[in-house]
């Protein structure tokens, strides 16, 4: 099997390209006079193997290759694609993206600076070439390790998927970077049983790593454990209760608040357009002064961390939100243009299918000076929650959900009985100015996220420390109190 | 917009348009396979075509034209299977999908279930199912941009307080799908999409702003709304949520709006699937026969009505769709199944095998929805005096393994009989064992603008979350 470890020349090597024929279609793509034109080679190769009723059932294997065009005039943007690179399909795809603009021909693209690229994620074996047998180990460990860690564990289903995306960016600024990006991730979903009982739970995690994560640092059986762990830990859940009330989320995961209260209002695409709850707030204070939140691509190994975004920029750490004052926006090449800021390097796409637009990588709020247990402490009537499905968010009202997977009640300052899953409820643009503690322990989550947004998803990573939100909306059935109104 | 944020789900390729006869290509691949010592082989090959234009503010502001294609192959030797897939059609990239299949399915484990249906149950609808009309391509560039403004223009003049707009568009699609095995079936089909929307933004004085939309899509050009219709429709959705408050927690009736009343249909479809249901990862596993909702729900599922957005001549393992009464007078009288889970199951498939490119075939609908009563929307809220209108959910918040159910949701308060103001940032919750029972009216305004669909309907019993 052909290793693909020098990540450049990749296409050069197995289609022939040359820099030659990146100009003569850039030329194409500029032929009716766009202002900007790029193209985004992409060469995925994918892996997934899935254990169900403790076989191994299902295993695939996939590639997928491509070139997008995308011609930019002024805020208009043509956009073709093509699953055939030889020359002529990707010409008409650059004639096609090219009728944007209308204007005469501009000058001849000559010449690309290359990009001194970082190495976040240096594999020396991408985990899709590896060896099937031990990916086929891990999911056969997994479903080992969930069954034995209790005897009410009934179902389990472990799954393990990697890919390796291969990229080449050039565009009519000069812009030509290349990469080459592994993915992998684990999960394990675990369903318990009892007389008339069920419950669920589900773990997992990954990053931009190679197979040997799975075998040292985090290991099947780790995942396999906190999966039926939590699946027990839900047949004994109670009602949760209804109505507003001080909520504690855990360090890691919960950090989902950040990504769908703020995160998405703050891509610059809604704030060009004005769409955004939080337009306009720039120098504005959006949180309490104990919250600094920063978007940051250049995590090695992270999940949503890349080496260049998908428009061949260096990714960078953006500060959003300091001590409680908004910063400043995520942007990618058109809005950074149009609004006349910098470029944040986040404009990422789902496929060569896709136009790119502004994206997060890792979201996640800086520690604070809170311990843990004190913010615990200090509630006299609550929910903690440590473990959340998804969330989603209306970035015009501001409005976003976040659902709990895994919660507890707090009661005179301790954690008593779990509740079942509920979905939390808030406003973006003031949710972080009730945050009234900010843990010490900042964690980011074990590399699961996927951020869907105009049908394009992308891998991202979210993370905070255990904070305290003094008011938030809890969505469970239970009376809050018993002088509560129910009608 | 709204964000369908963080999930963990994963995707498929979607697929152009080549004059390449892809049954053969797909036959060719199937007798390869068995030829390499496949004991059963199965190969689907998709191709589409898109076009998409999006007008913002009266100006063009994408236009995104292509097509793609892709090939996938299942391969079993004897009870193990693997698959694999392509979008390299040359001779090197089929060999090469194919030599890795064939190696793959060494490393799985024999699954005393699995396997292609047998030669006898295959088979495909005849005659003209209407899922396909050349006409969503035959507007020329200017028109289709021009139904884009259209829409969005519509919606911009309706009301003053329509400030701006996330956009006005216009798209068309067409796929055809090729499925070949190793039992000598092989069948194509072909289908087309338009669609016109506008989603408008309005702004208080107090800045405070409101988005909503409306939409029309159909198989073929005639049967699309003018999108005048659809600017207005959008804009009076979106002015109405303007002002839009919490309220205090309280259990009071909730009318669903047919745009979220289809998500109660799809809970019960994850629920009564048969990969749920061998699984015992639902609530309703189990409960064939027995009385899982009240007596006026009636729920069918039906892949084969002409023109329908479920339609298909056959499903993802090449067996004639049908229709399936899923829910009689609230008695559960047959799950969704493919051949693997009704296998397991020790029951008949019916006909729901959806096929992707790589992997297992899953469980899909056809044309699945529920009954319509006689009551118009407006009769049925005329009969609350305290209530919620839900016109809008946000995050998932179901567990079907418990039934528990809560979610994000915004709307209008039904006060002595009628809409009053909007609501948002509020909950619904309540549990999906109770809530099936509690769909305590049906209205008759049944519009199929999916493949699912549902009429407004009244719950009580659940619990609206708020101050």
């Amino acid at each position: 099997m052909e290793k693909i470890i020098d990540k450049s020349r990749f296409f050069f090597e197995h289609y022939g390209l040359t820099e030659h024929d990146l100009e003569r279609y850039l030329a194409a793509a500029l032929s009716a006079g766009g202002d900007y034109a790029d193209l985004y080679f992409e060469y995925l190769s994918s892996t997934s193997l899935m254990v169900d009723e403790s076989m191994v059932k299902s295993a695939s294997q996939g590639i997928s290759a491509g070139c997008g065009v995308r011609v930019v005039s002024g805020e208009r943007t043509g956009y073709a694609y093509t699953d055939d690179l030889s020359s002529d399909r990707i010409l008409h795809a650059a004639r096609t993206a090219a009728l944007i603009a209308s204007a005469p021909a501009k000058a001849k693209v000559a010449g690309f600076q290359k990009s001194q690229a970082r190495s976040l994620y240096p594999v020396t074996l991408p985990s899709v070439d590896a060896e099937i047998s031990a990916k086929v180990e891990l999911v056969m460990r997994a479903d080992k390790a969930a069954r034995a860690y209790d005897p009410r564990i009934k179902e389990v289903r472990a799954s393990y998927g990697d890919e390796l995306r291969n990229i080449l960016v050039v565009a009519s600024d000069g812009t030509f970077a290349e990469d080459s990006q592994p993915l992998a991730r684990m999960n394990v979903s675990c369903i318990a049983k009892t007389d008339g009982n069920s419950a669920r739970g589900s773990s997992g995690g990954g990053g931009r790593v190679a197979l040997d994560f799975f075998f040292g640092e985090k290991t099947p059986e780790y995942f396999a454990k906190e999966s039926a762990r939590q699946a027990i830990l839900q047949l004994d859940a109670r009602e949760a209760p209804a109505g507003e009330m001080e909520v504690v989320l855990g360090p890691g995961w919960p950090g989902v608040l950040l990504h769908e209260a703020v995160g998405h209002g703050l891509e610059a695409d809604f704030n060009r357009k004005k769409t955004s709850a939080f337009a306009g707030l720039v120098g504005k204070r959006v949180a309490s002064e104990k919250c600094t939140v920063v978007d940051n691509g250049t995590m090695p190994w992270r999940r949503g961390s890349l080496n260049v975004d998908d428009e061949g920029n260096s990714t960078q750490e953006t500060v959003l939100i300091e001590n409680g004052i908004l910063k400043g926006y995520l942007s990618d090449k058109l809005s950074a243009r149009l609004m006349g800021m910098a470029n944040t390097g986040n404009g990422r796409r789902e496929s060569y299918e896709h136009i790119p637009m502004p994206r997060m990588t890792n979201t996640y709020m800086l520690a604070g000076e809170d311990n843990p247990e004190d913010i615990i402490r200090s509630v006299k009537h609550g929910v903690y929650a440590v473990n959340f499905g998804g969330g989603q968010v209306d970035i015009t009202n501001g409005k976003f959900v976040f659902s709990a997977s895994e919660a507890y009640m707090i009661e005179d300052g301790q954690i008593t009985a779990p509740i079942n899953g509920a979905t939390l409820i808030g406003n973006g643009p003031d949710v972080l100015t009730r945050v009234s503690m900010v843990g010490s322990d900042l964690k980011l989550d074990e590399g699961v996220g996927t951020c869907g947004k105009d049908g394009q998803a992308v891998p991202v990573g979210v993370g905070i420390p255990t904070l305290k939100i003094d008011r938030l909306t809890v969505g469970g059935t239970a009376r809050k109190d018993p002088g509560g109104f129910m009608q | 917009m709204i964000i369908n944020s963080m999930s963990s789900t994963d995707l498929e390729t979607p697929s152009p348009k080549l004059e390449t006869n892809l049954r053969e290509v797909a036959q060719d691949i199937v007798a390869r396979a068995m030829k390499g010592g496949a004991t059963a082989a199965e190969c689907v090959v998709r191709e589409g075509d898109e076009f998409s234009t999006l007008v913002r503010l009266g100006q063009v502001e994408t236009l995104k034209e292509s097509g793609s294609r892709s090939i996938g192959v299942r391969v079993f030797f004897g009870q193990r299977a693997a698959s694999t897939y392509s979008s390299d059609f040359s001779r090197q990239g089929l060999d090469r999908m194919l030599k890795s299949a064939l190696e793959l399915a060494k490393i799985t484990s024999e699954d005393p279930y699995g396997g292609i249906p047998p030669a006898d149950q295959l088979g495909q609808l005849q005659g003209n199912l209407d899922l396909y009309h050349d006409d969503v391509y035959s507007l020329p560039g200017a028109d289709r941009i021009d139904y884009a403004r259209r829409a969005e223009k519509a919606a911009l003049d309706f009301d003053a307080r329509i400030k701006n707009s996330e956009g006005g568009s216009f798209d068309a699609a067409t796929g055809h799908k090729v499925l070949a095995n190793s039992h000598g079936f092989v069948g194509d089909f072909s289908r087309s999409y338009c669609s016109v929307a506008a989603v408008p933004i309005a702004q208080n004085d107090d800045g405070a702003m409101q988005r909503d939309y409306w939409y029309s899509v159909a198989r073929t050009l005639k049967k699309l709304d003018p999108p005048e219709k659809v600017g207005k429709v959008a804009a009076e959705r979106t002015i109405r949520r303007l002002g839009a408050k919490k309220v205090k927690t309280a259990r009071v009736p909730i009318v669903f709006d047919p745009m979220v009343s289809t998500s109660i249909l799809e809970h019960i479809f994850e629920g009564i699937n048969g990969d749920s249901v061998y699984r015992g990862a639902s609530f309703l596993a189990g409960k064939l026969g027995q009385k899982i909702a009240g007596d006026n729900v009636n729920v069918v599922d039906d892949g084969t009505i002409p023109g329908g957005f479920g339609t298909s001549p056959f499903d993802g393992e090449g067996i004639a769709t049908r229709r399936t009464v899923v829910i009689e007078n609230g008695v559960l009288k047959s799950y969704l199944l493919n051949t693997y889970t009704a296998k397991k199951l020790g029951l008949q498939t019916t006909a729901n095998a959806a096929r992707g490119l790589a992997g297992t075939p899953g469980i899909g609908p056809g044309n699945y929805f529920l009954q319509p009563g006689s009551r118009s929307p407006k009769e049925l809220i005329a009969g609350i005096k305290e209530g919620l209108y839900v016109t809008e959910f946000l995050g998932q918040g179901v567990n079907l393994v418990t039934g528990d159910y809560s979610r994000g949701a915004s709307g209008l308060w039904i006060s002595g009989g009628e809409l009053t103001y909007p609501v948002e940032e509020i909950t619904v919750a309540g549990n999906l064992k109770d809530l099936f029972f509690n769909i305590s009216e049906i209205a008759n305004d049944l519009e199929f603008r999916g493949s699912v669909a549902a009429p407004t309907v009244r719950i009580d019993g659940l619990t609206v979350g708020g101050e």
